[in-house]
């Protein structure tokens, strides 16, 4: 189906829509990357303001809260069983995601679980084999933390199909951030032991594809979290509910959804999400797997496609940089194509594996401008440019492509996304 | 504090930011061994979900089937997406079989199709994957002996094991996949500071 038309408002802009599914048993299954290719759509117009506000008493309360009739941003594409919805990356400010706006990657629909039946198994090389209800999870000790997830094919389309017409949403919309509330994997381990010779452990989701990653058992024991609550409520459905695995900076689909099973081993399961997907061809003939650190990365939230600068001036540049190997301790900016950089004040608290606000006054003079972010963190790794990451990896890699984006700005204030850097 | 110790404590402290997170694990003091929450899984409970198979045959059910069973399986069951020959309806529903072999060139050349010939590199997760997800709409229908044969199929049709060969557990996680050595486990741990970009 096509977009009706629309009037286009200049921040509001929304990437389009998909072909909805149209109650088609089997899912149209489109790459990432044509995900990210979804056109942009026009917004529906601001609606009519009825006089003076301030002269007449507004509207009552209600139960559940909902944006203000002049903001409408939306995900998009929608209407896949087995596809990803990106979030409107340039529509938010500040680091956390609203629950309802996080990007989804599903791989075989969103199943809707009761939580008062839902049990998570841990067993395999365990002393006890245990079956723990989402009560009994929610008994433990519980941790709140803020977290990105990106998913690993993030930004596969500004990769290897780059268009100047291509918005936050589409150039990286496959990232989130949330506070998350859930108990750490180690105190569940704790309650069941585990037996000599475990090394990595097997999670599995409760989705009709039934999921499943092999995750180092390190990392159970460094960070990992059996989440039940994203940003003060329980998860959303499409976003694990009622208990999904929380791997801080680790690739998003080994942050399983709907978690049901775990299982420790002695070495990976080899499932097909580690091995025909979400590996990584590089160059010299092989395919890496278990890269599962997300790589420093970041992009320039605003200005960039569709907005349109209407004057010289100030104009603030700001954007979004994470690392999956702990906190970002600087961004810098470009405003000619990365000959200078000048480092951006970082807005929000830098925390381990989570998204920071960057914001960098900028004075725009009416002449042409090619603005790139770079992050760097606390390891001391620097986000490579494009052509760096293309030597570094083929131009025909699959996953991980955290490379430096750009936006060029004309003399007529068009902002366009470019790739090449 | 003199000059030299301010110094010193500065750079500790700056090297204590910067170091890589780990979990505080606090959380566990003064906790007794165990909180007595959760109860012990039965065998059945977990036999009821425990189909995982590993790549070396770890959780194959009994049971077998031949590339010629596996034929009437694969038309009855996965051809409506993936196509008669396993060409698939790309890019709506992924190609199988008939991958350019011969090179392992991913990397550099994006129209190079990764099918289960030249990308798969164990054997078992073609069983595994296709028993947990298949077919789309009602998965884990088949029987296991289905499910064994329309491997059998898919191997055979990549020209990886020969007419009439039975798969079944043991035979299974013996097949050579011709993708298998390209395979490495990341092995960039601690070596991408800086502009060591791998």
């Amino acid at each position: 189906m096509s977009p009706r038309p629309r009037p286009i408002s200049r921040r509001s802009m929304i990437a389009g829509t998909a072909a909805a599914a149209g109650g088609a048993l089997l899912a149209k299954l489109p790459t990432s990357a044509e995900a990210q290719q979804a056109t942009a759509a026009p917004a529906p117009p601001a609606p009519p303001v009825a006089g003076d506000p301030t002269k007449a008493p507004g509207a009552p309360t209600t139960a559940v809260g909902e944006r203000s009739p002049f903001v409408q941003p939306k995900r998009a594409p929608v209407g896949d069983v087995s596809g990803t919805t990106l979030s409107p990356l340039q529509d938010l400010a500040g680091t956390i995601t609203p629950a309802d706006l996080h990007f989804a990657r599903i791989h075989s629909g969103i199943p809707t679980i009761d939580p008062a039946t839902h049990t998570l198994l841990i067993h395999g090389l365990v002393d006890r084999p245990m079956s723990f209800s989402v009560g009994d999870i929610k008994r433990f000790p519980a941790v709140t933390q803020i977290h990105f997830i990106e998913c690993s094919g993030n930004g596969r389309a500004a990769y290897r199909m780059p268009r100047p017409d291509m918005t936050p949403q589409q150039v990286d919309g496959m990232t989130s951030q949330s506070e998350w509330t859930g108990v750490p994997l180690s105190l569940l381990l704790r309650e069941t032991g585990i037996k000599d010779g475990a090394k990595w452990f097997l999670a599995e989701g409760g989705d009709s594809c039934l999921l499943a990653r092999s995750i180092p058992l390190a990392k159970a024991y460094d960070d990992a979290l059996i989440a039940w609550a994203q940003n003060g409520e329980p998860l959303r459905p499409e976003q694990g509910f009622p208990i999904r695995l929380l791997l801080p900076g680790f690739e998003g689909n080994t942050n399983v959804k709907w978690l049901r099973r775990i299982k420790l081993g002695s070495e990976p399961f080899m499932t097909r999400w580690e091995t025909s997907k979400y590996t990584d061809p590089i160059l010299g003939g092989k395919a890496r797997q278990f890269s599962l650190e997300m790589d420093a990365k970041s992009i320039i939230t605003s200005p960039a496609y569709p907005e349109r600068i209407s004057a010289p001036g100030w104009w603030p540049i700001r954007g979004l940089a994470w690392s999956g190997r702990g906190r970002i301790t600087r961004v810098d900016v470009s405003t000619d194509g990365g000959v200078t950089w000048q480092a951006a004040a970082l807005r929000t608290p830098a925390m381990p594996k989570a998204q920071v606000r960057f914001e960098l006054p900028w004075h725009w003079t009416g002449n042409d401008s090619f603005l790139m972010s770079r992050a760097v963190d606390e390891t001391g790794y620097v986000q490579p440019t494009m052509a760096e990451l293309r030597a570094a990896r083929g131009p025909a890699t699959e996953y991980h492509f955290n490379c430096i984006r750009g936006w060029r700005v004309g003399r007529d204030g068009a902002v366009a996304f470019e790739a090449n850097t | 504090m003199n000059r030299r110790l301010a110094v010193f404590a500065l750079c500790a402290g700056v090297a204590a930011a910067c170091a890589p997170q780990s979990r505080d694990t606090s959380i566990a003091d003064g906790l007794p061994a165990s909180l007595g929450l959760g109860r012990t899984a039965t065998p059945a409970e977990i036999a009821a979900i425990d189909v995982d198979v590993g790549p070396d045959g770890a959780g194959l059910p009994a049971g077998s089937g031949t590339p010629e069973q596996g034929v009437a399986v694969y038309r009855m069951n996965c051809a409506t997406c993936h196509g008669n020959d396993g060409e698939g309806h790309v890019p709506l529903y992924p190609q199988l079989i008939g991958g350019p072999r011969g090179s392992f060139n991913f990397a550099n050349d994006p129209s190079m199709t990764r099918t289960i010939g030249n990308y798969w590199p164990y054997a078992t997760t073609i069983f595994d994957y296709v028993r947990r997800a298949m077919p789309f709409g009602t998965p884990r229908s088949l029987t296991d002996d289905q499910y064994y044969a329309v491997t059998a199929y898919l191997l055979q049709r990549e020209g990886i094991i020969q007419p009439g060969t039975v798969i079944d557990a043991k035979s299974l996680p013996a097949v050579q996949m011709p993708a298998r050595s390209h395979f490495v486990v990341d092995d960039r741990a601690g070596t991408t500071g800086g502009k060591n970009v791998r």
